[in-house]
């Protein structure tokens, strides 16, 4: 099915080549980090993950959101979303790839990554981050190609899949909740010591990775015939609606906690974020631009009448993954540092060459998407050929 | 690294007469040379079950007298100068007391003598440590005698051991190091990029009977004993004096002792 992906428009191979070159920088970006150390980023002694751990986070919600469409699909046979729920699974399969690449960045001696599983730790929760994703990437990758390939030949999906499709349910909800875990057990950070991380990190992936979704099969609809369904978008829109309102509840539960109890620790980490702590003030106005979004995204979102106009649905959900993009891939790292364990204050911002690097990462997930969602337009419009 | 290149050098020769000459020349040079030196302990070598340190900064007087401590240590270590906070690397440092105890004791109206004074900061070598908990690789482990270890050739420099621990002791080679070395010890390994290191206990000096280098050079100010013996010096000074650890809180139990007020308000 692959060689589908190597026919199209030229605007097509305009976007593939573009997307190359991204890659191209970014690659060439990362040999002088290989080179010349993790030195060449913003990060320090005091904040020792930034953006490339902001993003991998991030991007880990995305990836686990596709079982959003897989439950209604499969386990309650919401039909509407048989067309769109294979969008779902290949986004996964892009976003867990650019999570794997970002923790391969991340690394400050990456050729020795081996040793994870040369001397597997299982009190170590990296370990189980690792078996996880890399499960999860198989997962979604077999079931995408296996349903694709059936529909292609009009048959029904082999028998064998059924269970690995249950599985990837529980599996989703996992890769999450061990993501969140690297945070949430670690003893005197009190930004991220919290046991409402895994469940706001779930949230906030049922509302960004969906939004996403949206936005994708709004882009898929006006660039080819294949169209995922109006009624499957809008009730993807419901989903997201829902989960961002989750997230931002969960998310005040934070602010309740630290402020109602007074206490400097869990505090200081907000105010940092949100006003500035002992005058630095350097990630004040992007928290702030995430919290309009959020609101702005909410307010659009809320009433059906106005979410049903597809053009507002999709400006509320850039807004909402936007600022979700922002609080998750950005905020939630960096406010972990700060301040340090001493109760000074050290900033981070990232780097040139270490957003280069990142736009590179990004630049192979939608290489990755491209080329999947490509073989999927190809398959489904020889569908509507058949049938005509 | 030329050091580096010829120590493998010395293997590989012996390697080579080894392979070479089998049993026979094995036995003609000096009996068990090179393996035997790493398998069996050195008679005068230290030992404890728990290792500690109790610092009495009351006897750190000057600048100098701080500086001391920090210098035996990065210098035998080859500890790096990269001569800004951002790609710093140390084992061993001072900070006030509002930064290395800012949970404890710290209030508004508390001795602005012992607010502002500075104290040494180094790795606890916790007893329950975050550090090895977290490390995907366990690069870093506690050994059986307390000492918290980091193996800089097993490291894939993930930082996690960094986000865990709660008292800042651990650092990242951001940089080439080796560079930034100021006069190499060659007895002692220098660093890649791309790995954590911190202070290591001074295993290396008590597998030969000598003190860790900060508490010898501390004129008295850092004691090393063994926290698991009632009668040893450190555990003395623990029973007798008003001692603080860092973040107690959390539960790490850290094996670094803190005399606060000094002799007199003992």
């Amino acid at each position: 099915m692959l060689e589908k992906a190597l026919y199209g428009s030229k605007r097509y191979w305009t976007w593939i080549i573009f997307l190359l070159a991204v890659i191209g920088v970014g690659c060439l970006t990362y040999l002088k980090q290989l080179n010349e150390g993790l030195g060449i980023t913003g990060l320090s002694r005091d904040v020792s993950w930034g953006l490339y751990i902001g993003q991998f986070t991030f991007l880990v919600g995305v990836a686990a959101s596709a079982v959003m469409l897989v439950i209604p699909y499969y386990l309650h046979d919401f039909k509407k979303f048989g067309k769109i729920v294979i969008l779902g699974e290949f986004l996964a399969v892009s976003a867990v790839i650019m999570c794997i690449l970002f923790i391969m960045a991340d690394m400050g001696q990456p050729m020795r990554v081996a040793n994870i599983l040369l001397h597997p730790t299982p009190g170590s929760i990296v370990f189980w981050d690792v078996v996880v994703l890399n499960g999860y990437l198989l997962l979604n990758l077999i079931i995408g190609w296996t349903t694709l390939g059936a529909d292609r030949k009009g048959v029904k999906p082999p028998d064998w899949v059924k269970p690995l499709i249950y599985l990837s349910v529980p599996w989703a909800v996992s890769i999450h909740t061990v993501t969140a875990f690297l945070y949430a057990g670690i003893p005197g950070r009190h930004f991220w010591l919290t046991a409402v991380m895994a469940a706001r990190f779930l949230a906030s992936a049922f509302a960004g990775g969906p939004a996403l979704l949206i936005i994708l099969a709004l882009l898929v609809r006006k660039f080819s015939k294949f169209d995922p369904g109006t009624e499957a978008i809008q009730a993807i829109g419901k989903i997201v609606t829902y989960a961002m309102f989750a997230n931002v509840f969960l998310l005040g539960l934070e602010f309740f906690t630290a402020f109602y109890s007074n206490i400097p620790g869990h505090m200081h980490p907000f105010k940092y974020l949100y006003v500035g702590l002992e005058g630095h003030t350097k990630l004040v106005p992007l928290m702030w631009t995430s919290s309009i979004l959020a609101v702005v995204s909410l307010v659009l979102l809320v009433f059906p009448s106005v979410r049903k106009k597809e053009g507002i649905l999709a400006f509320a959900c850039i807004s909402l993954f936007t600022s979700l993009w922002i609080d998750k891939g950005f905020g939630l790292i960096i406010g972990g540092f700060i301040p340090n364990m001493f109760e000074g204050v050290t900033e981070y911002w990232p780097t040139l060459p270490e957003s280069m690097i990142t736009l590179g990462v990004w630049a192979i997930g939608f290489l990755v998407l491209t080329v999947l969602y490509k073989v999927v337009i190809a398959v489904r419009e020889d569908d509507t050929a058949v049938e005509h | 690294m030329s050091v580096n290149r010829r120590q493998f050098l010395k293997i590989a020769g012996v390697s080579t007469v080894l392979g070479l000459g089998g049993a026979t020349v094995l036995n003609g040079l000096k009996r068990g040379g090179l393996e035997a030196t790493q398998l069996s302990p050195d008679p005068r070598a230290l030992t404890a079950k728990r290792w500690g340190f109790v610092v009495d900064v009351s006897k750190l007087k000057t600048e100098a007298d701080y500086q001391r401590c920090i210098d035996a240590c990065h210098n035998i270590h080859n500890v790096p100068d990269h001569g800004n906070p951002k790609d710093e690397v140390k084992w061993i440092w001072k900070d006030t007391y509002e930064h290395t105890f800012p949970t404890t004791t710290e209030s508004e109206f508390m001795n602005k003598e012992l607010k502002e004074k500075n104290f040494l900061l180094l790795c606890n070598h916790c007893d329950e440590p975050a550090c090895v908990r977290v490390c995907p690789t366990q690069a870093t482990f506690k050994r059986k005698d307390g000492i918290v270890m980091q193996d800089m050739h097993r490291c894939i420099g993930c930082r996690f051991c960094m986000a865990a621990c709660p008292f800042g002791a651990r650092s990242f080679n951001y940089r080439d190091p080796r560079p930034k070395i100021k006069i190499e010890n060659k007895e002692f390994p220098t660093r890649m990029i791309g790995v954590v290191e911190k202070c290591t206990f001074c295993y290396e000096r008590i597998a030969k009977g000598l003190p860790p280098a900060c508490a010898e050079a501390s004129n008295g100010a850092i004691v090393f004993g063994d926290l698991e013996d009632p009668n040893s010096e450190a555990r003395k000074i623990i029973a007798s004096k008003f001692t603080v650890r860092r973040k107690p809180e959390l539960g790490t139990q850290p094996s670094i002792y803190y005399v606060i007020g000094g002799h007199e308000n003992a």
